[in-house]
């Protein structure tokens, strides 16, 4: 923009053609000038997107790719010097040759016993036996106990395996391990949507009592959906208010929003416990008053109940701000007109103000509910065993059950549904327009 | 809102209760915020008002649970209190050493954050941004993506390239996501600047470098430190990064508090909550007088 490249063409030289006093013509001054200032503030932008790139956006992307790869079955890494190792050669190149379905003969247990020798060499049975554990419950035992006898077995290798333990018969063992013979994989995501593969590798769903995540994403909709709602109950009225006040007033009001906003998460979730469990304040004065027997003190914290209350109380600032921000400029001589034209005061509001606050009511829903999806901190602490959302049995699945690939798949399935709702939010507000305060 | 004189009566009555229910809806945004400050002075381990507190009885308050904050952790916490037992509280209390780390995290974190995100905004304010609405996209999503995934994200990068268990690696994952409140004050506070002040600096002379400290820094400086006092809260109460990335003996306030209430609730808790809520009761106020400055500096007036 400081820049002087474009002078005034002198008319009289090139009367047909504008050019610039240093003689280039005019419009490809012009671009170069633009290309330069294009230039200029992407290079402000590059540091924090290239930090971005590495800090967030990798690290995502990397775990993606763990879940739809998990090499347990098909390398071995070693945890002192991190050398890395192929394993089960010989039964994979037995399943490369094998159709699907095929009925494990004599050649399959000799491979599957020369692998075992290998895997004793490199004390690796138990992680192999842990990735086919994820897809055929309770078969670590029989990876690690075989692994014991391999050097002992002696042809023939079908039956010396069963004899170790006839489960290997099972066809559905040898189908997991075939699957889990090649790194890529779908199974974590099928497992995420309570799917898996029987023994002829068709998708059917998983016995009824295992169907877990299903059963998580619906409720972390449905509690979402329910904060969402309850939030635009309890911010639509105040938000009018504040819009609605004249602004000394309403600025001393808008304290009462932007200090919770302000308060570390971690001491609003506290003083919910302090509040609502059973020897609590409220449980207190509900017993003090009369009108809660002693014993029978009300379970409002450690469940579904308190998971709702906290996070509402935590998220309603998210719904208040935009709403406001829609309310504030909303002439209020439309309502006036409406109502010296005859109308209720009632009719009024649902014809002519309601429908002006729309776009402030899906910026604040949408904002609540992208944030409640995936809301950890809270259902953790106080969301006892039927207020846990999809986020805490990521975590779950991170921390204890160490299957970290089947963590990775439902992120995944969680981050592409908040994407999507994000896109939704982009197009329909725009982040330009995310206020804070 | 006035009511006007016309009001029926039913509309009168319908005016009252709708105050009384944003009264009600104010108290519930509230009150849990000021009740754990009154309940940190109990005297006794409990989490309700004893009798004594209720009579405003003088032994039913203490400062016992602001006591333990500096106790705990402590080689010697029962000598006498002299310049010995100040430093020995200042290295091994453990909640002292939870805040130092805190506020370490967080300073770095709010100074990587701040720069980076201060001159990206500056970049994308410019109409002449290539693909601004999708970097902005990138560069918001952050604070969008559940913290869970960042973290899971984090947690494998990590490890892998060697970062896990460092304060570089809390500090990088911090700052990123303080990025996203740095971008949108600092480009709030750019809405409506006027480019032509910087149009004059180079006409008068300045060099791009002069403009920027003389001109666009001290009109946008508000929203600067604003975004700032953002990133730093989002760092000083971010606790799921640091359970997946930190050390062990890598200990902040929110992951003392998270041990602290998923383990034994105690009240020493709300002490700290009590604190917390002062600092942002501050924070709160800092931020709202610059917004004001800012709104001052650039011309929009509060009728």
């Amino acid at each position: 923009m400081a820049d002087a490249t474009m002078g005034s063409a002198p008319v009289s030289d090139a009367p047909e053609r504008l050019t610039t006093v240093d003689g280039k013509p005019l419009k490809a001054a012009l671009m170069a000038a633009e290309a330069k200032a294009r230039r200029r503030a992407f290079f402000l932008v590059l540091p924090l997107l290239a930090f971005v790139l590495v800090t967030f956006v990798a690290p995502i992307g990397q775990m993606l790719h763990r879940s739809v790869h998990n090499p347990g079955f098909t390398e071995h890494t070693d945890l002192s010097d991190g050398t890395q190792t192929e394993i089960m050669v010989n039964l994979r190149a037995w399943f490369d040759a094998n159709p699907p379905g095929t009925e494990p003969d004599e050649a399959a247990y000799a491979a599957l016993t020369a692998d075992f020798v290998v895997l004793r060499e490199l004390r690796a049975q138990g992680a192999v036996g842990t990735r086919i554990n994820y897809e055929a419950p309770g078969t670590r035992s029989l990876f690690t106990k075989t692994a014991r006898r391999a050097e002992r077995l002696e042809a023939p290798f079908k039956e010396a395996i069963l004899d170790v333990d006839e489960d290997w018969a099972d066809p559905k063992l040898w189908q997991v391990m075939r699957d889990a013979s090649s790194a890529y994989t779908i199974n974590f995501y099928l497992a995420a949507v309570d799917l898996e593969k029987n023994e002829t590798g068709e998708i059917v769903s998983v016995n009824e009592n295992r169907q877990v995540y299903v059963l998580l994403f619906q409720r972390t909709l449905i509690l979402s959906l329910l904060i969402t709602f309850l939030t635009f109950m309890l911010g639509f009225p105040i938000a009018h208010l504040l819009a609605t006040l004249p602004l000394k007033y309403s600025n001393i009001l808008m304290i009462f929003v932007l200090l919770p906003f302000w308060t570390s998460l971690l001491v609003r979730t506290t003083s919910w416990i302090v509040l609502l469990q059973s020897q609590g304040v409220v449980n207190d004065t509900l017993v003090a008053s009369g009108l809660v027997a002693d014993e029978s003190r009300i379970q409002m914290i450690y469940n579904q109940t308190g998971t709702i209350v906290a996070m509402t109380h935590i998220l309603l600032p998210f719904m208040v701000l935009p709403l406001y921000s829609v309310m504030r400029p909303i002439n209020p001589s439309y309502v006036r007109a409406a109502r010296s034209l005859g109308a209720t005061s009632w009719t009024a509001f649902r014809r002519i103000y309601f429908p002006q606050t729309v776009p402030g009511i899906g910026a604040g829903a949408l904002l609540v509910f992208i944030l409640a999806v995936g809301y950890y901190i809270t259902p953790a602490l106080v969301g006892g065993s039927d207020g846990q959302l999809i986020s805490n049995l990521i975590a779950f699945h991170m921390t204890r059950s160490l299957n970290w690939s089947l963590a990775a798949a439902l992120a995944a399935l969680l981050l592409f549904g908040v994407l999507i709702l994000y896109w939704l939010y982009d197009r329909l507000v725009g982040i330009d327009n995310l206020k804070l305060g | 809102m006035a009511l006007p004189k016309h009001a029926s009566p039913l509309e009168k009555i319908w005016h009252y209760c709708y105050l009384v229910i944003c009264g009600l809806i104010f108290l519930f945004l509230i009150a849990p915020i000021l009740i754990v400050i009154p309940l940190s002075f109990n005297a006794e381990p409990y989490f309700t008002f004893t009798e004594k507190m209720l009579s405003f009885d003088p032994t039913g308050y203490s400062m016992r649970w602001y006591d333990l904050l500096l106790t705990f952790g402590m080689q010697a916490p029962d000598v006498p209190r002299d310049g010995s037992w100040w430093s020995d509280a200042w290295q091994n209390a453990a909640w002292v050493q939870a805040a130092k780390n805190s506020v370490i995290i967080g300073f770095f974190s709010t100074i990587l954050a701040t720069v980076l995100g201060t001159l990206a905004a500056l970049g994308l304010s410019r109409p002449e941004m290539p693909y601004r609405r999708a970097i902005m996209a990138i560069l918001i999503s952050p604070m969008i993506v559940p913290i869970i995934i960042v973290a899971t994200g984090m947690f494998f990068f990590y490890s892998q390239v060697g970062l896990a268990n460092t304060y570089i690696g809390i500090i990088m994952a911090h700052a990123t996501l303080g990025i996203p409140f740095v971008i949108i004050t600092v480009t709030a506070t750019l809405v409506g600047f006027d480019h032509s002040l910087t149009r004059a600096a180079a006409n008068l002379g300045a060099t791009p470098t002069t403009t920027f400290f003389k001109i666009i820094m001290p009109l946008i400086l508000p929203g600067v430190i604003s975004g700032a006092l953002f990133a730093f809260v989002t760092s000083f109460d971010e606790v799921v990064v640091v359970l997946f990335v930190a050390d062990f003996d890598q200990q902040t306030i929110p992951r003392q508090m998270w041990n602290g209430i998923r383990e034994q609730i105690s009240p020493a808790i709300l002490s700290v909550a009590t604190i917390l809520v002062i600092v942002s009761i501050a924070l709160l106020t800092t931020v709202e007088l610059l917004r004001r400055r800012s709104d001052r500096l650039r011309g929009i007036s509060q009728s």
